[in-house]
């Protein structure tokens, strides 16, 4: 009897199990934690420093579109002012989010709604074969074939706004509809069944109740893409232009946040203050990155049919 | 059942087959329903209350492999015609559903959805019937001070209400529900019925129901269905007291079902 009571009240192996297991994940989970801290850390001290160190002035980075830290301006001074990377990251993010909505909204409304099977069947696969091709790709399609188009069509050197607003299209295209999808199908098939009986045809249930219900759905999945294209480098920087320049149309060369970032990192001395107004760059990226994160988390709180 | 009474009959439904896909659902039902009075709908689980239900509107049209024949008519005419229209069949026949289903927007945007779209817009025409239609329906001293509260902020009991004042503020001739109280606590369950008796003499009421009670307390004529089939059909007192048949006693006093 005392016998199996010993091994009764003695902890088992399974229970040790447990606690290496547990430790394990902890130890996972810490090793991670430390890693976001030191990178959200070392990006935002080395981002700072031009600020701190080099005594630019804040408003000036925010307000001035004139970029030439590595050369001393007509006052003396560097100019550190990222007001056209600033406006042309937003005009391409949004212009771009804008426009491939509509579409997705589009080809959500028939893989849901007008025609799922078939849906399914062709726009699921093209849908992931867009998602899986390389941004590099996306990039030297819009070099070789948008931006001489965009020459003929308009003249200037073709790039600008314009091409990379279309190559970024493309690639947020796929986001914004397999997002769209999910937000469709979360509604529940109750409001169809209710707007059909009510007297709706089918185009006035899908627009007046099933899109109405799965709004919050829809602005998520656009803010999802316009992350997306906030921060996509190597395509944008294919079709920009790269002059650090205030956009003066569509087609004018100018360059955005990542565009920068990815063509002068590796001109650029550690320490120096081109390098730090690169991490200043890198920082406002990131804080962007957190704003769309927060919005998206506002929008979740409110959906509608989540009581 | 074919005694001749003034009431006139406002649907009339005669032998009924309904397959999905193979399998027989409804066989051969003859049933018909009279203005301004309520009809129970009896039988035990799976006997094919709400497939006959959804005949009447035609929201069976949208599952697949279904096959319908039969003659079907509303007001004399054929709604399962070659040029009719479902659109305005389902204006005339408007379904409360076992769960109560509103919009995930406000009371207001529910109660006026029906008349948007017929394309009403005047704001003092709307509100008129949104105010009417929730009197109607008995719920509209617990909205008025929340019109533009969102419908689903309701209890359950609440929102089957605001479902039927979704479907009075279109004014359809005939109302079926399909078990609307089952998902409700008794004194909403209640509350409906109140609301039941106070419309009927304007629309033709056709509900569905497990609670035995409720068929005898609110309908005037009952039909009891067992395996797709119509047993039997009468006054819901004479149902009651004293059935024709043997199995529509066994299933009044509880013996299945
Ligand atoms: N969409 C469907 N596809 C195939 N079979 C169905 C479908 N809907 C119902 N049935 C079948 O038809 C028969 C009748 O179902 P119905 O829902 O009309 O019964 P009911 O009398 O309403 O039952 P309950 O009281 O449980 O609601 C059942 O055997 C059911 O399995
Ligand atoms: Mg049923």
């Amino acid at each position: 009897m005392n016998e199996i009571k010993e091994k009764l009240l003695k902890p088992s192996k399974e229970t040790h199990q447990d606690q290496i297991g547990h430790l394990i994940s902890l130890v996972c989970i810490g090793f991670i934690g430390i890693l976001v801290v030191a990178i959200l850390f070392f990006i935002t001290t080395k981002g700072l420093a031009t600020f701190t160190t080099n005594h630019v002035s804040v408003i000036d980075f925010f307000a001035k579109s004139d970029w030439s830290p590595s050369q001393k301006g007509p006052n003396g001074k560097p100019e550190v002012g990222a007001l056209a990377m600033i406006v042309t990251s937003f005009a391409v993010t949004l212009l771009s989010a804008i426009l491939a909505t509509p579409f997705a909204i589009a080809m959500a409304l028939f893989m849901t709604e007008i025609a799922p099977k078939r849906g399914q069947k062709i726009l699921q696969p093209v849908i992931e074969l867009l998602v899986g091709i390389p941004s590099v790709v996306y990039g030297f399609i819009g070099l070789m074939v948008l931006i001489p188009m965009v020459r003929t069509v308009f003249g200037g050197t073709g790039s600008g706004i314009l091409p990379a607003t279309i190559v970024l299209f493309v690639m947020v295209l796929p986001t914004i509809t397999s997002m769209s999808v999910d937000a469709l199908k979360a509604v529940p098939r109750d409001y169809r069944s209710a707007a059909l009986s009510l007297g709706a045809t089918r185009w006035q249930m899908m627009y007046k109740v099933v899109l109405r219900a799965a709004t919050p759905g829809i602005l998520t999945a656009m803010i999802f893409g316009m992350a997306r294209a906030f921060g996509e480098a190597l395509a944008v920087q294919m079709v920009i232009g790269n002059a650090v320049l205030m956009p003066t149309s569509l087609t004018s060369p100018t360059a955005t946040l990542t565009s920068q970032l990815t063509t002068q990192m590796g001109n650029t001395i550690m320490g120096t203050l081109p390098n730090n107004a690169l991490w200043t760059l890198a920082l406002v990226l990131l804080v962007m990155s957190l704003v769309f994160n927060v919005i998206v988390k506002l929008i979740g709180k409110r959906s509608a049919f989540k009581k | 059942m074919t005694t001749k009474t003034e009431a006139k009959e406002i649907i009339k439904t005669e032998n009924v087959n309904l397959y999905y896909g193979e399998r027989k659902a409804l066989h051969g039902i003859n049933l018909n329903f009279r203005e301004n009075e309520i009809t129970a709908l009896i039988g035990p689980s799976g006997c094919g209350k709400s497939t006959y239900l959804r005949c009447l509107n035609r929201m069976n049209d949208l599952i697949p492999n279904i096959t319908i024949t039969g003659s079907f008519t509303l007001n004399g005419h054929n709604i399962y015609g070659p040029k009719e229209d479902t659109v305005q069949l389902r204006k005339e026949v408007g379904m409360v559903f076992q769960q109560p289903n509103p919009f995930p927007f406000s009371v207001y945007d529910n109660v006026t959805f029906g008349l948007k779209l017929a394309g009403i817009k005047d704001k003092k025409t709307l509100d008129e019937r949104v105010e009417e239609s929730l009197k109607q329906a008995a719920i509209w001293n617990e909205v008025k001070d929340k019109l533009h509260k969102s419908a689903l902020s309701f209890s359950g009991g609440q929102q089957q209400r605001i479902c039927i004042a979704r479907l009075l503020a279109i004014q359809p001739d005939v109302i079926l529900l399909d078990e609307p109280t089952s998902a409700l606590d008794p004194i909403s369950s209640q509350m409906i019925e109140d609301t039941l008796l106070n419309i009927k003499d304007k629309y033709t009421i056709i509900i569905v129901t497990h609670n035995m009670s409720q068929a005898s307390r609110i309908s005037d004529k009952t039909a009891f269905m067992l395996n797709g089939h119509l047993m039997e059909v009468g006054d819901t007192k004479k149902m009651f007291l004293t059935p024709d048949k043997q199995e529509t006693s066994d299933y009044l006093n509880g013996k299945f079902g």
